[in-house]
């Protein structure tokens, strides 16, 4: 496949590994911060490859992990009013609330649809003119400019019954929130290629100069990140903080200025609650007064109570970097796909998930 | 995976369209982030919605730095 095989180049990955073995004088502990990077790594093996010179561990790289139970409390309760169709993509829909996720809902009697893009809810909503369409905005800054199109589609379309509930959240915010925590280990980090598509990589460099940690913009596949890992550990190595791109076919320094304008537009950024981290100060965004009447959390009343609930789940700690997922007591004895007791289990972007997947095997040591 | 632009549906800056094939598989995907895109140019696509055109003289690039990387390995007596 044009430019996607030829990043698999087993050679290439394998003269990789031999510079990373070669230039790492240390055990350098690297955090990346994208979930298909986390599935990447462990799916090649490259953090078994490395694992006595690198040590790999996961940031909060999933958006649907971190969004708060709350929020899904409240879209399952629109989806079980009547008229109403809370759209969403498929992994958002199996995150338990603190009761049901929205696919128990359904088994309820709730209305929800998976769709794959945003622009899908507004089409929903353009034919189902008696139900009202909330369309449940999950994802990072990548997904961020398609609910803006959705909104600024549906505004065109003079359309009244569709709605987002907005989820989004941003990733530099998160990974201050991971440098500023007691006992962070993380010495660099390999930023998410294709956030940085759409923001660039400008936006780290007060980030570096800050927290004195190197970030490497990297892409998904296996040489892609070895690139990205080799440049962290060079620099490491010779003490420089710097920003660099690894990921030049799909990054640039100011990003898709188009998309940001998109973004813009229609959201401002705003403090979020993020499952397992807590409250973030510009973690998130929240729509433009403008849109306002596209807000799901203004247009229904939100008439749901949030249980607490106990649970073992150490999703935190995972998205944090804190445990790796095989040293959750839970992992794949009380937490599998099939019978997930988080987040980070339940979502095909979860470490979790990529752990349990691509390497089930061996279990650690719970810490 | 990056995809192909085939032809362009619609150019309103909302509702920008076009067909994109991905591994002989064609698709329409939303083209508003990505106006100035043209055919034949590869885009990056998530939920939908075109997020970059890839740079392929990046690409080269990137590829170029594996060939030398391979090249310098055979050098090196084993
Ligand atoms: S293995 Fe399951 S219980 Fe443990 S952190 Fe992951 S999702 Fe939570």
């Amino acid at each position: 496949m044009k430019y996607l095989s030829e990043f698999r180049n087993v050679s290439a990955a394998k003269i990789l590994v031999q510079q990373i073995r070669d230039r790492a004088t240390r055990r350098w502990v690297l955090m990346d911060v994208c979930g298909g990077q986390t599935h990447s790594l462990v799916r090649y093996g490259i953090e078994q490859e490395l694992e006595e010179h690198v040590d790999l561990i996961h940031g909060p790289g999933c958006p649907v992990c971190v969004t708060s139970t709350e929020l899904i409390d409240f879209a399952v309760s629109l989806s079980l009013q009547p008229d109403t169709i809370v759209a969403s993509f498929g992994d958002m829909i199996r995150v338990p609330g603190s009761r049901d996720s929205l696919m128990q809902a359904r088994s309820r009697g709730g209305n929800v649809k998976i769709v794959y893009s945003p622009v899908d809810a507004v089409l929903i909503a353009a034919k189902n003119p008696q139900s009202q369409i909330v369309f449940f905005a999950v994802g990072f800054e990548t997904t961020a400019p398609a609910t803006a199109i959705a909104i600024l589609q549906a505004a065109k379309l003079g359309l009244q019954n569709f709605s987002v509930l907005p989820a989004h959240v941003r990733v530099l915010p998160a990974m201050q929130t991971i440098m500023e925590m007691p006992g962070n280990r993380v010495e660099a980090f390999l930023a998410a290629g294709h956030v940085c598509s759409v923001t660039g990589f400008a936006q780290y460099e007060p980030f570096v100069s800050n927290y004195k940690v190197p970030v490497v913009v990297t892409g998904f596949e296996p040489v892609d990140l070895l690139g990205g890992i080799l440049r962290c550990v060079e620099m490491l190595e010779q003490g420089i903080c710097a920003v660099d791109n690894r990921y030049g076919r799909s990054v640039c320094r100011a990003g898709n200025e188009s998309a940001q304008a998109i973004i813009n537009r229609v959201y401002m950024v705003d403090d979020r609650d993020w499952r397992g981290f807590g409250t973030i100060s510009g973690g998130g965004y929240r729509l433009r007064s403008e849109f306002a009447n596209f807000d799901a959390a203004k247009r229904f009343e939100r008439c749901v109570q949030t249980v607490a609930v106990e649970s073992l789940c150490r999703g935190g700690d995972v998205m944090s970097g804190r445990i790796k997922p095989k040293q959750c007591p839970a992992f794949g004895v009380g937490c599998t796909p099939e019978s997930p007791m988080g987040a980070p289990m339940v979502s095909s972007e979860g470490a979790c998930a990529a752990y349990y997947r691509f390497d089930p095997l061996q279990l650690e040591k719970p810490r | 995976m990056p995809g192909r632009i085939v032809r362009w549906i619609d150019r309103d800056p909302t509702f920008a369209k076009a067909v994109v094939e991905f591994a002989g598989v064609s698709r329409d995907v939303h083209m508003a982030c990505v106006p100035d895109a043209t055919v034949g140019q590869y885009v990056i696509v998530h939920a939908g919605i075109a997020i970059c055109v890839l740079d392929e003289s990046e690409a080269h690039k990137t590829l170029a730095a594996f060939k030398m990387l391979e090249e310098v390995d055979d050098e090196i007596p084993q």
